[in-house]
């Protein structure tokens, strides 16, 4: 692949509800920041990919009502819907198409506006699946069922990570849900849908990002700190919950597979020093880094309880507090990419992660982890 | 800015009740829900290639990327893979009611089947609810043409 690299990052801080702002408000301050943190201008963009998901804008051809506040009038815009890890690798594939230096990619969502369990169930099969009401949460439950008990994976183990990751959202400012929390307090919250408790759940909010793709030459005139991606890879399972191996998550070791290839990397566990995971529940943390290669199968309970995912610990986990924390759907993932370019540039601030030189930003699109994306960050080209 | 100040509008442009949607249940997914209706069966369809039978029939099989034609009865009775007990409620799109908690999903290999089927199962004490554990399916008397044609299923 030719070199590409982020050249600058914006997002707004996560509401439960930003009542004063409207999408397009939102998509305004992260491109204003992901501008002001490149150092460039919306002139020096030459092109736009815009993430948004029509229902829950609640007004079809979204993509087209924020082009104004994303600097895309008169310039070529393109729009993807989906996750943002999925709309960055849109955004990356028209970098490297060779028509365009530069490429600003920027998603929003407003969760406040609207009833997330009906938006959620609209995911499903008209037929044959959404009469029964099923939702992210539910089917997010039947999953974490299926896994834990073939692995023996504990509720006390998830319960950790939600302790962990509520408490990194502490030192990040741009985080929603930010909390001491103990073992015990997780394991008394709420049954929602057995066995993910209120505490094992993302928190509905409102928020956006932003950032700069650049080619090599290019990236390097714009910043003195480009973040290169080294490698991607996706894969996507099928639709249908009935058709998966839902204690599998095969998908996800495809997608790991594809980026770990592309970018080189033989071991992820000696080569890869911080991940940003897309953990809307807690399961998905032992879940996900199992099929990313960081244990074995069956393991990743384990892995949580070592501590080793700690912020300070040897591989450290959504040091931003994940989407645990903050989960705006659809920009969780743009955040992911930029959380990661932030600790590879020594940005993050409080939550800064000792020594990272190479990231794993990850995305989930679909019902309970149907298709996966991984993006491999590092700091040298 | 003062609490009387309005800054929101309410505007009803859901998917549910002003977007009404009338969806095809397709040549093979019409069968389903006929037989369902008529006669309590339910009907799957068997991939050519591999012989993997789905239920409810779509007419494609994902791995191998044909088309399915022959439509096969699965039984109304299986094994129970997974479930959840929810204890949160949920506006029923379909009726518009608040659905009463808990309800159990399930996930079910049925017999003949190859893909797993989601239903309701009607115990909602997780100790009482065994992985593996036999289910047969209970149908409505009144069937009205649905997935909910049939009610739920039940331990046996």
């Amino acid at each position: 692949m030719q070199p590409v690299a982020i050249v600058g990052v914006g997002q707004t801080k996560v509401e439960a509800n930003k009542i004063r702002e409207r999408f397009e408000d939102m998509v305004f301050e992260a491109t204003n920041k992901a501008l002001a943190d490149a150092g460039m201008t919306i002139d020096q963009i030459d092109n736009v990919t815009t993430i948004s998901n029509d229902f829950w804008d609640g007004r079809t051809i979204s993509s087209m009502a924020i082009n104004d506040a994303c600097g895309s009038y008169d310039k070529n815009v393109s729009t993807a819907e989906g996750d943002g890890t999925f709309g960055a690798i849109y955004g990356l594939m028209r970098t490297l198409a060779g028509t365009f230096e530069t490429t600003l990619v920027v998603a929003h969502h407003k969760g406040s506006e609207s009833v997330m369990r009906l938006i959620t169930n609209a995911m499903f099969d008209p037929i044959f699946e959404r009469s029964m009401g099923i939702d992210a949460i539910a089917s997010a439950a039947l999953q974490a069922g299926s896994y834990m008990r073939k692995y023996g994976i504990s509720e006390e183990q998830c319960a950790m990570v939600s302790v962990k990751n509520h408490g990194n959202a502490k030192k990040n400012p741009y985080a929603q849900l930010a909390m001491d929390l103990t073992v015990e307090e997780v394991m008394r919250s709420e049954m929602l849908s057995d066995p993910i408790k209120k505490l094992d759940c993302c928190p509905i909010g409102d928020g956006a990002a932003a950032l700069i793709l650049a080619t090599g030459e290019r990236a390097k005139k714009i910043t003195e700190k480009p973040v290169w991606v080294k490698g991607v890879g996706y894969c996507c399972d099928s639709y249908h919950l009935g058709y998966r191996d839902l204690a599998g998550c095969d998908a996800l070791v495809a997608a790991a597979k594809q980026a770990y290839t592309m970018a080189g990397i033989v071991d992820p566990r000696k080569e890869i020093d911080l991940v940003e995971l897309h953990d809307a529940f807690t399961y998905q943390e032992p879940f996900w880094l199992e099929g990313m290669g960081f244990c074995e199968r069956g393991e990743g309970g384990k892995l949580t309880e070592s501590g080793k995912t700690a912020l300070g610990s040897e591989l450290p986990v959504s040091a931003s507090g994940g989407c645990l924390s903050s989960n705006p759907v659809l920009v969780a993932g743009l955040v992911r990419i930029i959380e990661c370019a932030l600790q590879i540039r020594g940005d993050a601030g409080e939550h800064q992660a000792d020594g990272v030189k190479t990231a794993l930003a990850h995305g989930v699109n679909g019902p309970a982890g149907q298709s996966h994306c991984c993006w491999i960050l590092g700091g040298e080209a | 800015m003062t609490d009387s100040e309005k800054i929101c509008i309410d505007v009803l442009s859901g998917p549910d009740e002003e977007q009404p949607f009338h969806y095809a249940a397709g040549v093979y997914g019409s069968v389903f829900i006929n037989e369902l209706r008529d006669n309590k069966r339910l009907m799957g369809i068997k991939c050519p290639k591999c012989g993997k039978v789905y239920v409810p029939p779509r007419r494609v099989c994902p791995p191998c990327f044909v088309e399915m034609t022959e439509l096969v009865e699965v039984s109304s009775e299986g094994s129970l893979y997974s479930f959840s007990v929810v204890s949160f409620g949920f506006l029923d799109p379909a009726t518009g009611k608040e659905k009463p908690v808990p309800y159990t999903y399930a996930v079910i290999d049925l017999d003949g089947a190859d893909n797993r089927f989601l239903h309701f199962l009607d115990e909602t004490d997780h100790n009482k609810i065994k992985i593996n554990a036999r289910v047969k399916a209970i149908f409505e008397e009144e069937r009205t043409g649905g997935l909910l044609d049939i009610k739920h299923f039940t331990m046996v």
